[in-house]
């Protein structure tokens, strides 16, 4: 395997690996956020709190999930230090540069939205990955009327497992961790709400550079396909994504 | 017009350098920047001050050896020009100019604005060449070229080794020349022997230099005075890929 180390030794390969492993956290992105948008359904978080059981319980989706922690953390501190080893490219610098006149200012602050992204996300994992995994989560108990689909639901005390159903002939009966009611307390917190703000505005402009770039590192350039490319770069990455997360905040700070 | 230039001024290689500030009062609108720096030194010799070593040749940009960052861009504010093609009436009256030197390990300041742009020969000493047999020329018809494919690679060629992408990128890299060396015989039938070849040992040296990696800026083909485009670089990315998966072991 020695060729294969020394092939990613090479500056290219280095940013092969920085291309392939954001490309990967950008799909990720859109599984999170369909998960996510269950938070709208306007019934007590019971799909939401539902789709976080089977988040952490399912072998597959755990294991895929250890692999996604060890990515973000690779393509953090791997970027990173292709930032401190493209400086030493000059040690000298300019007294004075005119950047906006020849690149776009995303392209040249990569490095601190990514740090500023790394810090949102280590935030975020506090606030919501580590109090539903070790922290005391409440639980909620959601009752169906067969009969009428009706739905009605109110806390109730701990039990051992993340989820409990019974079905006593007229009712469904659901007792769950209640993370719904952790994200809507979260929110309720004016900073904390800003802070996420903040967070997608640094997601956003990280991948308006971000995805086209992985595309151009992994040799993909051809005019039938830039257009297409850099379209969902802005659009996608860059507004409609960061724009729906940021809304989820905002939703739970207003009702 | 009367300028002040802020001009960077280093004894050698190893001495620590600094601005000086000069004042020229009888600058034509009509000079290129190099002849308003021939006014300088004239000034600088008068005082029996030492004039301030800058690299130039042809003065009419195609050699690629008038390396001068202005006002904060290689070449100064005009675009898909050397500095011998940029003129004093694209500066106005009373402004600051501030010249400085590429900045790049890779080029090492020699003088003054003078730089070591020999790391760019070693890359095209490494494979930036195709090796044939001495012998007659082929009739042309032998090797049929589209001729879009032509164009492209008439494209790449264009690169006269300047640097001036290396002094525009925030890495200071060098992988839009390179890639325009590589482009410019990865096109054609006449490269593709040595193509993978080619592709890892100019890159290597490349890396071996001390040029930063590409991170997708831009602003090397904003700042190329032949507007060498970054398809380029996408194209170097592939052939070096390909190469690094598919040639022969060493």
């Amino acid at each position: 395997m020695n060729w294969l180390t020394r092939f990613l030794k090479s500056s290219i390969g280095k940013k092969l690996l920085m291309a392939l492993t954001g490309l990967f956290l950008c799909t990720f992105l859109i599984i999170h956020l369909i998960g996510n948008l269950q938070l709208f359904k306007s019934d007590g978080g019971m799909a939401f709190n539902h789709y976080a059981v089977f988040m952490t319980s399912n072998p597959l989706i755990k294991t895929v999930s250890y692999g996604l922690y060890a990515i973000i953390l690779f393509h953090a501190f791997w970027g990173l230090y292709l930032v401190s080893e493209n400086k030493k490219a000059r040690p000298v610098a300019y007294a004075v540069v005119d950047g906006k006149a020849n690149s776009h200012w995303t392209s040249r602050w990569m490095g601190v939205l990514g740090t500023l992204i790394l810090a949102f996300i280590v935030l975020h994992m506090t606030n919501f990955w580590a109090k539903y995994k070790f922290g005391e989560v409440p639980y909620v108990h959601y009752e169906r009327t067969i009969s009428t689909g009706e739905l009605a639901w109110s806390s109730t005390d701990p039990i051992v497992s993340k989820i409990e159903t019974f079905n006593d002939g007229m009712t469904e009966h659901t007792v769950v961790k209640d993370l719904y009611v952790v994200v809507a307390d979260q929110f309720k917190e004016l900073w904390i709400v800003i802070l996420y703000i903040l967070g997608m505005f640094a997601i956003s402009f990280h991948l308006v550079h971000g995805f086209k770039s992985a595309f151009q590192t992994l040799g993909i350039h051809h005019s039938k396909y830039n257009g297409i490319i850099s379209f969902i770069g802005i659009w996608v990455f860059g507004i409609i994504i960061p724009i729906l997360f940021a809304a989820m905040p905002i939703y739970f700070f207003i009702i | 017009m009367k300028i002040t230039l802020k001009v960077w001024r280093q004894k050698n290689t190893n001495a620590k350098g600094q601005f000086e500030t000069y004042k020229l009062d009888h600058v034509s609108e009509d000079m290129s920047f190099l002849e308003m720096f021939d006014v300088l030194n004239e000034q600088l010799i008068n005082e029996g001050k030492e004039p301030v070593v800058f690299d130039h040749d042809c003065r009419e940009g195609i050699c690629g050896m008038c390396s001068m960052y202005i006002n904060g861009r290689p070449h100064g504010p005009k675009h898909g020009v050397t500095t011998c093609q940029l003129h004093m009436r694209s500066f106005k009256d009373g402004d600051i100019i501030v010249v400085e030197p590429w900045r790049a390990a890779a080029f090492p300041v020699l003088k003054d604005l003078a730089v070591d742009r020999s790391s760019f020969d070693r890359i095209m000493a490494a494979g930036g060449f195709v090796s044939v047999n001495a012998g007659n020329a082929q009739d042309a018809n032998n090797l049929p070229i589209g001729k879009e494919v032509a164009d492209e690679a008439f494209m790449s060629a264009a690169c006269i080794g300047c640097g001036a992408c290396v002094a525009a990128c925030k890495n200071a890299s060098a992988m839009l020349f390179v890639s325009a060396k590589v482009s410019q015989l990865a096109l054609l039938p006449q490269g593709q022997p040595e193509a993978k070849r080619r592709a890892l040992a100019m890159v290597n040296q490349m890396d071996a230099e001390g040029f930063g990696a590409c991170t997708n800026t831009g602003a090397c083909s904003a700042e190329c005075p032949k507007e060498i485009s970054l398809s380029n670089i996408a194209r170097l990315n592939r052939e070096f890929l390909s190469a690094g998966f598919t040639a022969q072991a060493e």
